[in-house]
Formats: C-alpha cells, sequence, structure tokens
C-alpha cells in the first residue's frame, strides 16, 4: 500500500482510453464499476472535446458480483458494437474488474464480432496511465499493421520519403498543436507523412503504417514499444530525437534528413525559431546562472535540461521524472548536469527536493506549479499531467521551432525581468517597489507574502555540525531580493561547512561571496 | 411571552407516525438498466473534508480512485487537502494480512504528519470491497491504537454499492453510531441532516431560533468532537434528499424524521420549515411572522431568473437523487416544463412529497441506460439539459444547452436566501447563450 495525496498518473485503462479517443473507427469496452465513467471528463472537460470517449463501460454492480458479470460484458460489447459499428474494438479491465477476473478477451472472442478484437491485459495493480498508452498502442499496432504476404505499397521512383509520426494521444500535453509544427516541418523538409497515430488514424490507418520509410516517435512514453517493434518487423529505424528546443530541433531536422536520404541544409538554414536570438539578447543576460528544478514526465524532463543549461544558460541544480519506464534514460541525463537523478512519485518527495535545492525556476508539472507556490518559487509547467490550462485556445506547441519560441516565453514569464532585478536590488527598503510585491507583471496575486524563508530553510538541512546565522548576518541576507536570496543562503552555508565555520558573522556573506566569485 | 417558545419535554410536539405510507408515484416510472454515466460515492469527500475540518478521510483503493477524487476536486485545489488514497499494490491483493499491516502503517505515516487530525475515515472502494478487506474491524483496531487522540470510523463509497451523493450518506449514516445517546427524559431536541454550507446551516440556524425552536444541532459538525446527542426526544429534519440510510440509523436510535420537502426555493424552504415549526408547536402567526420577509425575498429574487426559465423544457439525467426536488422547484416555482426527471434511485420514503408536486404527465426515470437516455433526450430537444461533466460538452457541441449537475451539489443553494442563486444557476446558461454571438 502506497499513502498517495496526489498522483502525476492515472491507472493503466485511463492510457487505454487516451489512444481509443485519440483515434477514429475504434471503440473501447471496459469492465468497470459505475465510478469509472469518471474517466470521460478529463476528456470533455480538461480536453473541452466535443464528444464522449468512444468507451462502453458495463457498469457492475454488488449485486451483479453473484454470477452475471460475463454475460453482462457480453451484452454490453454486443450493444456498443450494435450502435457504434467500430472497424475495431479493444477489450479488457478496469482495476476492479481485473479482481474479479472475467477475462474480457475470451469473452469478447467467443462472441465471434466480425471485426478485429483485440484483448487488453493492463495490469492496475502495477502499472500506470503512460504505460497502459504505450500498451495499448502496442498492442493495436502488432495485431493490425500486419501485412501477411501482402508486399508494402512501393514508393514510387523519385517519388518523397514517408514516414509517420506516432505518439500523439489524447489527453496530451500540447500534443495538438505539436502535430501541426513537426507536420510543417517534415513537409517542408520533403517528407510525406503516411500515417499519424493514435491521433486521428483509425484501425484502417494502423494497418498502412509498414508502407512508411521510416518512423518518427514524438512520444517515447507512448510510442517507443510500438516503434521498436515495426523497427524489428519491417526494418524500418525510428527517429528518437524529441524536438525540443532550437537545438534539439536542429538535431531532428539532421537525423530526419539522413534517414530520407535529403539534405538539411536548406531547411536548417530556414529555421525560423526566435528564440535563439532572445537568448543571445542582451535584456536575456539577467538569465544566466538561475538556478533551475526540473521534474516531469522522463523525456521531456530530459530535453528540457539541454534548453535550460544550453538555449537559456540556467543552471540545472535538479532533475528528475514520476515515470520510472526512462529511469536508465533520466539517470545517464542526470549525470551530465551533475545532479541526482529524482525519480518518484511522491509528490512530497520531490517537494523535500526542491525545497533543498532552493532553485530560482521551477520547470515541472502542475504539482509542481503548486509545490513552487507555496514555497514562492517562479514555475512554469513543461510536462504533462494535461490540466485545463494545457488546453488554450491559442496555437501553442511546445516542439520544434515555435515550440522553441513558446518555450522562452513560458519560461522566462515568471521570472523577474532585467531591470527590475537591478532595481529591487539596489532599492531594496522602496515602499512601493520591493521583492514583497513580486514581479510588476504578474499582478498582486503572484506577490510572495512578505515573509523571510531563508533562515527557516537555513536550519533544515543543517550539516553534522549545524550552523547559525548571527542576527546582523541574518539582516542582511534580507536586504538580498529573494529570488536569490536563496541561492545565496546556500552558498553561505556551504562555504561556511567548508571553512569549519559554525557561526555566519556578516563578513561571513561577503567571505563567501567573494570566495565563490574566483 | 418572551419571543423563544420552550419546549418542555415532549409536551406539545406533534410527532408525525413513524411509519411513513409508501408513496406511489402518479407518474410512470421508467426503470433503466444499462450502463450508467455517474460518479461513485467517493466523490463526497469533496465537499465532505472541507465541512468536518478535523477529519481526514482516507480511501482504501486503487489508483483510479485517487484519479478520481482529484479529477473531481479539480486538480490540486487544496494545498494540503484532508485526504488522501492507500493504494492497493500487487502485493496487498496476495494476502490480506499482510492488506492490514500495510494499511497500519499507511496510517502511522498519516498520523505522523497530520496530528492535528481528530477523526479519520477509513472509505472502502471497489477493489477493497471485492477483496472483502474488513475496515470495520481496521477501524476498531486503529481506534484502539490510537485512542483518545484520534476516533477512526469506517465506510464504504464504492462504485458497486453507492452512487455519488449516496456517498455522503454512508458516511453520515456511519457516524450516527459515533454520536453520544441522549437521555431518554432530555428535552426534545432538532437535528438537521446533511452537510450544508456553513453560511446555510447559520441561516437556518437564525430562522429556528426565531421561531422559538431553541435546540438545534446540526449533523455532520463542523468539528469531530460536537457531536450531537441522539436518542428518542430527537426530531430530524434532512437537508438532502440522499440520506436514506443515514435516515435508518438516525432512527435506529430512537429518532424521529419530520416528513417534508426539501429546502430549495421559497415554496420548498417554507414546507421544510413548517415540518419542523408544527413538530415544535409553533404557532402559525408565529411561523408567518418569523417566515414572511424570508419568503418574500427568495421569491423575489426567482423573479430575476423567471423571464429565461419560464416555459422552457428541462431534462435531468441521473446524478444525485436531488433530481425529484429540484425538478419540483423549477416546475412549481418557475414555471419550467419536466421533459424528463432522471434519478439514479428514487427513495419513494424520503421524495415521495416531492413527487406529489409534479405533474402528473412528468417521465420519471430510475436508474440509466446512458445511450438510450441520450437517444431520448436528442430526441425531445429540450431547452436546458442537467447532467454530469462527462456529458456536457458533448451534448453542447450538438447545440444543447447544460448545466453541470455537480455544481447543484457543490453550491450553497438551499433556503430562502439561496433560491435566487438557485435559480440563477439554471438560468445562466440560457442567459449565456442567448448573450453570445459566436
Amino acid at each position: 500500500m502506497k499513502l498517495a495525496v496526489w498522483t502525476y498518473e492515472g491507472p493503466p485503462h485511463v492510457g487505454a482510453m487516451r489512444i481509443a479517443t485519440a483515434m477514429t473507427g475504434l471503440h473501447y469496452v471496459l469492465h468497470a464499476p459505475q465510478g469509472d465513467t469518471y474517466a470521460d471528463l478529463l476528456f470533455t472537460m480538461i480536453e473541452r472535446r466535443g464528444h464522449r470517449p468512444p468507451v462502453t463501460y458495463t457498469t457492475f454492480q454488488a449485486r451483479d458480483l453473484g454470477g452475471d458479470t460475463a454475460d453482462l460484458f457480453k451484452a454490453s460489447a454486443q450493444d456498443a458494437y450494435d450502435r457504434f459499428q467500430p472497424q475495431a474494438m479493444i477489450v479488457g479491465a478496469s482495476c476492479t474488474a481485473e479482481l474479479i477476473q472475467d477475462d474480457p478477451g475470451g469473452l469478447a472472442r467467443s462472441m465471434g464480432l466480425p471485426i478485429p478484437v483485440i484483448a487488453l491485459d493492463l495490469p492496475s495493480y502495477q502499472k500506470k496511465e503512460a504505460w497502459g498508452a504505450s500498451e495499448t498502442f502496442f498492442q493495436l499496432v502488432r495485431h493490425l499493421a500486419v501485412r501477411g504476404e501482402a508486399p508494402r505499397t512501393p514508393r514510387l521512383e523519385g517519388g518523397r520519403p514517408r514516414c509517420n509520426i506516432l505518439g500523439p494521444t489524447a489527453l496530451g500535453f500540447h500534443h495538438r498543436d505539436d502535430l501541426v509544427e513537426i507536420t510543417r516541418l517534415l513537409t517542408q523538409l520533403g517528407v510525406d507523412i503516411n500515417v499519424t497515430a493514435p491521433l486521428g488514424a483509425s484501425p484502417a490507418d494502423l494497418t498502412r503504417l509498414p508502407d512508411a520509410d521510416f518512423n518518427v516517435v514524438l512520444y517515447p512514453e507512448i510510442a517507443d514499444v510500438a516503434a521498436k517493434w515495426l523497427e524489428k518487423t519491417y526494418g524500418q529505424p525510428m527517429v528518437r530525437t524529441v524536438p525540443l528546443g532550437d537545438g534539439a530541433t536542429r538535431d531532428f531536422i539532421r537525423e530526419v534528413a539522413e534517414l530520407a536520404h535529403l539534405d538539411p541544409e536548406a531547411a536548417l538554414a530556414n529555421a525560423t525559431a526566435r528564440q535563439p536570438w532572445w537568448s543571445r539578447s542582451v535584456d536575456s543576460t539577467y538569465l544566466t546562472g538561475k538556478r533551475v528544478f526540473i521534474f516531469g514526465e522522463a523525456n521531456r524532463a530530459i530535453a528540457a535540461a539541454r534548453v535550460a543549461r544550453d538555449e537559456m544558460g540556467f543552471e540545472v541544480v535538479g532533475l528528475g521524472a514520476y515515470n520510472r519506464e526512462f529511469a536508465r534514460e533520466m539517470r545517464v541525463a542526470a549525470e551530465t548536469y551533475g545532479v541526482p537523478a529524482l525519480i518518484t512519485d511522491d509528490y512530497l518527495e520531490v517537494e523535500r527536493a526542491i525545497a533543498d535545492a532552493q532553485p530560482e525556476l521551477v520547470l515541472g508539472t502542475q504539482m509542481e506549479r503548486h509545490i513552487a507556490k507555496r514555497l514562492r518559487v517562479a514555475c512554469a509547467v513543461i510536462s504533462a499531467p494535461a490540466h485545463v490550462q494545457d488546453f488554450p485556445a491559442r496555437y501553442s506547441p511546445q516542439l520544434g521551432f515555435e515550440g522553441a519560441n513558446v518555450l522562452f516565453d513560458t519560461w522566462v514569464h515568471p521570472l523577474v525581468m532585467g531591470l527590475e532585478e537591478h532595481l529591487l536590488a539596489m532599492f531594496r527598503d522602496d515602499f512601493e517597489f520591493n521583492d514583497a510585491a513580486g514581479p510588476s507583471h504578474l499582478g498582486q496575486t503572484a506577490a510572495p507574502a512578505p515573509v523571510d524563508v531563508a533562515p527557516e530553510v537555513s536550519a533544515a538541512p543543517a550539516g553534522p555540525a549545524a550552523i547559525i546565522w548571527s542576527p546582523e548576518a541574518k539582516a542582511e541576507l534580507a536586504k538580498i531580493p529573494f529570488f536569490v536570496r536563496g541561492k545565496a543562503t546556500r552558498n553561505t552555508e556551504a562555504y561556511a561547512a567548508a571553512q569549519g565555520i559554525a557561526l555566519i558573522k556578516v563578513e561571513t556573506l561577503y567571505d563567501a561571496r567573494s570566495h565563490l566569485a574566483r | 411571552m418572551g419571543r423563544h417558545v420552550v419546549i418542555d419535554g415532549s409536551a406539545g410536539v406533534h410527532v408525525p407516525s413513524p411509519i411513513s405510507p409508501v408513496v406511489q408515484p402518479r407518474q410512470t416510472v421508467l426503470r433503466e438498466r444499462g450502463q450508467r454515466e455517474v460518479f461513485c460515492g467517493l466523490t463526497g469527500i469533496v465537499w465532505l473534508h472541507r465541512k468536518i475540518q478535523d477529519a481526514f478521510f482516507l480511501v482504501v483503493g486503487s489508483r483510479t480512485c485517487a484519479h478520481l477524487i482529484q479529477s473531481a476536486a479539480g486538480v490540486m485545489v487544496f494545498a494540503e487537502p484532508r485526504f488522501a488514497t492507500a493504494i492497493m499494490e500487487e502485493r496487498d491483493l496476495a494476502g490480506l494480512a499482510d492488506a492490514n499491516e500495510e494499511l497500519d502503517r499507511v496510517v502511522d505515516e498519516l498520523m505522523a504528519r497530520r496530528p492535528d487530525i481528530k477523526m479519520l475515515f477509513l472509505v472502502g472502494s471497489c477493489p477493497s470491497e471485492v477483496i472483502k478487506l474488513d475496515l470495520s474491524r481496521a477501524a476498531q483496531r486503529l481506534s484502539t491504537r490510537y485512542a483518545p487522540t484520534l476516533k477512526v470510523i469506517n465506510y464504504s463509497g464504492s462504485g458497486i454499492e453507492t452512487t455519488f451523493t449516496q456517498g455522503e450518506d454512508a458516511c453520515l449514516a456511519a457516524l450516527v453510531s459515533h454520536a453520544p445517546q441522549a437521555a431518554a427524559d432530555a428535552a426534545t431536541s432538532l437535528l438537521i441532516v446533511g452537510a450544508l454550507p456553513d453560511i446555510v446551516e447559520d441561516q437556518f440556524r437564525r430562522l429556528f431560533a426565531e421561531l422559538g425552536i431553541e435546540r438545534v444541532d446540526v449533523f455532520p459538525p463542523r468539528k469531530s468532537g460536537d457531536l450531537p446527542a441522539i436518542g428518542p426526544n430527537t426530531r430530524f429534519l434532512l437537508a438532502q434528499p440522499f440520506l436514506g440510510d443515514a435516515t435508518l440509523k438516525l432512527e435506529d436510535r430512537g429518532a424521529k424524521r419530520l416528513p417534508a420537502i426539501f429546502p430549495f426555493g421559497a415554496e420548498g424552504t417554507t414546507a421544510w420549515l413548517k415540518a419542523a415549526a408544527d413538530a415544535f408547536g409553533v404557532s402559525a402567526e408565529r411561523f408567518a411572522e418569523v417566515t414572511a420577509p424570508g419568503r418574500a425575498r427568495a421569491k423575489r429574487s426567482l423573479e430575476r431568473s423567471r423571464g429565461t426559465l419560464e416555459g422552457k423544457s428541462v431534462f435531468f439525467f441521473p446524478d444525485s437523487q436531488m433530481e425529484p426536488s429540484l425538478a419540483r422547484f423549477l416546475s412549481q416555482e418557475l414555471g419550467m416544463r419536466l421533459a424528463e426527471v432522471g434519478s439514479p434511485y428514487l427513495n419513494r420514503d424520503l421524495v415521495g412529497g416531492e413527487l406529489d408536486l409534479l405533474p402528473e404527465s412528468t417521465v420519471i426515470s430510475e436508474g440509466q441506460d446512458v445511450d438510450k437516455q441520450l437517444d431520448r433526450c436528442r430526441a425531445g430537444r429540450p431547452d436546458l439539459v442537467i447532467c454530469g461533466l462527462g456529458l456536457a460538452n458533448p451534448l453542447e457541441s450538438e447545440g444543447l444547452t447544460t448545466k453541470w449537475s455537480i455544481e447543484l451539489v457543490f453550491s450553497p443553494v438551499h433556503g430562502f436566501d439561496q433560491a435566487g442563486d438557485l435559480a440563477a444557476l439554471f438560468a445562466r446558461p440560457l442567459a449565456r447563450q442567448a448573450q453570445l454571438r459566436v
């Protein structure tokens, strides 16, 4: 048993729903009690979809448990087939139905429906949402993308190379706009899109997957397993670089060009991202070395760390993910930034790690947004789980060159701006323009409460010999603007510990500053 | 004589017959069995944990349960909510002894974090019910272990047994047995049953005080230590129509229900207050004098929405069991036409009075087969559809106008001074549609 206050991921059958809802002509019959129908609102409310997810729930009740839940399942599946006439059906159980062991796959097969029926085995007590989505997509591809003896549709002599775009789902974090951006990028590069899946694809479309020359995996947590199977089965190589930020988008273009036997130079020369210049322009100098803590879906967090360090000039002081499936990749990445990889789905543990790292900016999920709010640190949301705010009315991709622009704006916006930062430092005691008022462009709601957190924080991570701040040093520390106070506290304490100083005085603060400046 | 009438014992108190006749609705009831598009009882935690301010709700369930509450609550509304889920994992299913040990460990962990908690609800879920994890024994064990600082109570909010608001019913039913016993000769007291917003509760208390009913308690209380004493001289008024099990438990303790329609709108509130006034021997003059100002305010406030709602048709999908009461309010007080009144369950003892006030031609449905109900709804093209969050946007995209039913449970809607707000909740979607040019 695990105590969970908030969860990063839903159960695996919600992952399956994200695949079913993304597709057309597919229906999901889910053996589940009535309460599980709450999942519909994720799609109709958070994503504002104008259609119900194509899911039929058996909604069995306690009185059914005596014996006829299997019949109930068959009746539901038959009704769903008759009413919706899907091209294919997926069937499975939610957590409760898994316990009553009715075998939805076997029951559905025994009905002899004239369409492919794919049984999903999603262990609810072991796995989570992203895994469920990945497994469901893989099972669909494995069952439907079967050519048998039929030859691949040959590419026309001299025709354009073709790829599949794999990974975008319903309820995906900015998937809608990423897809527009990447489709345009590939098309301009000279690559045709064979099939995009699961978003917008039908079961019939999945049978055409083998026609492509290669696969583009936009979201490895969804499509990696399916793409690996396609690679093994049909020899389709895959592009796995997540095109997040300018640099990764350029790498992505080169990788695609190589597989497609195209020249990437024209596309690279025409790159439209403003983000590199926005970063190089002197106005952004103040971003240099800002301490940033990154947490989210593993692939996204790893890609964001590169953007943070290489394209924004931040210092990555924490890196982690809630999904264990990519723990190995996460550990390798964390090593390159010299930080330990935080792999946990316990948001309280994440909160502790963020408090300890004392970042100036948190790049995380909606959970970290709340953690940051509590710790009075700036935050931008970079990763699933998707929230209603992650479905903006405007075009707002995260991937590709336009995505790089969006990242720059989204990440910089929560911070205090350059000159404002200097003015705050110069006139700390100004009665109306001080750090307690928060960044001026964010309004009153974003203002941090006038609480000096630094001394409290300093008491917590005390080393073997507790370091004490003298009242004078504490007062001097309070004169430093709030957004660098955490950094100053940490540096001074680290310096004091290294020098064996137990009592931090005003001069210790300045000694530390000069020491670290060298 | 002073403003307050003192009731001595049960003298002068009219006690209705304990056996209420089972009301057969005059209307045809369509009973349906099929896919139900409703929340389970766990959802009640979202408002119950705000009501009882030193209680914590620990769901013993699956990741789905945790995800449901989080999604129903709107992600991360509360910084440190007083609810959580003990998520069962593979090894908890293997042996129940281990599951009990694990539960104890989780509760220890929780109590170390939240020593301020005085009452802990262990809330059963579909999976915990299916594996027959005995939470009542667990609650006893943990109560002993944490006595006297913490009281541990169990109830089931599972979707195989409870629908949406039945979670509150199950919670309150469980809570009844922890209330102290009132002495047989205790003064007659009035108990308002059902979680009401604090402001509404205070309004009702003022009204009852003005009527001269002195001893008034609410259930559940705001603090777990304030559980009211219950006994044969307790008369209770249900504030919500979905409290059937809690009613039975209260009656087991000797308390007597004052049958009434529910306090929605000017008429509903008047009738509800009247049931108490009659039972406590309040004179007709005093009653009229005390309730006239509120009743007039309620009627006046309804006028704002009347123009928008009058003559329009409304279709209720089943959700909270409040549907017959709300339908009565819309039909009786605002002149709406009732296309279909769906309810997950009709407790005829409790809502019979409401059904009596609905037009005989009203289609009433109990239970659900959501696809068939959607067919009926589309065919009838009602002016307003009251439905859950999963159906609202899809119906809007088909050109129907909807009101999310969950808001009717979450907002202050009871009593004279909320009558206008309740009407406005129904009027707003129609007014919005009339205003928008997109």
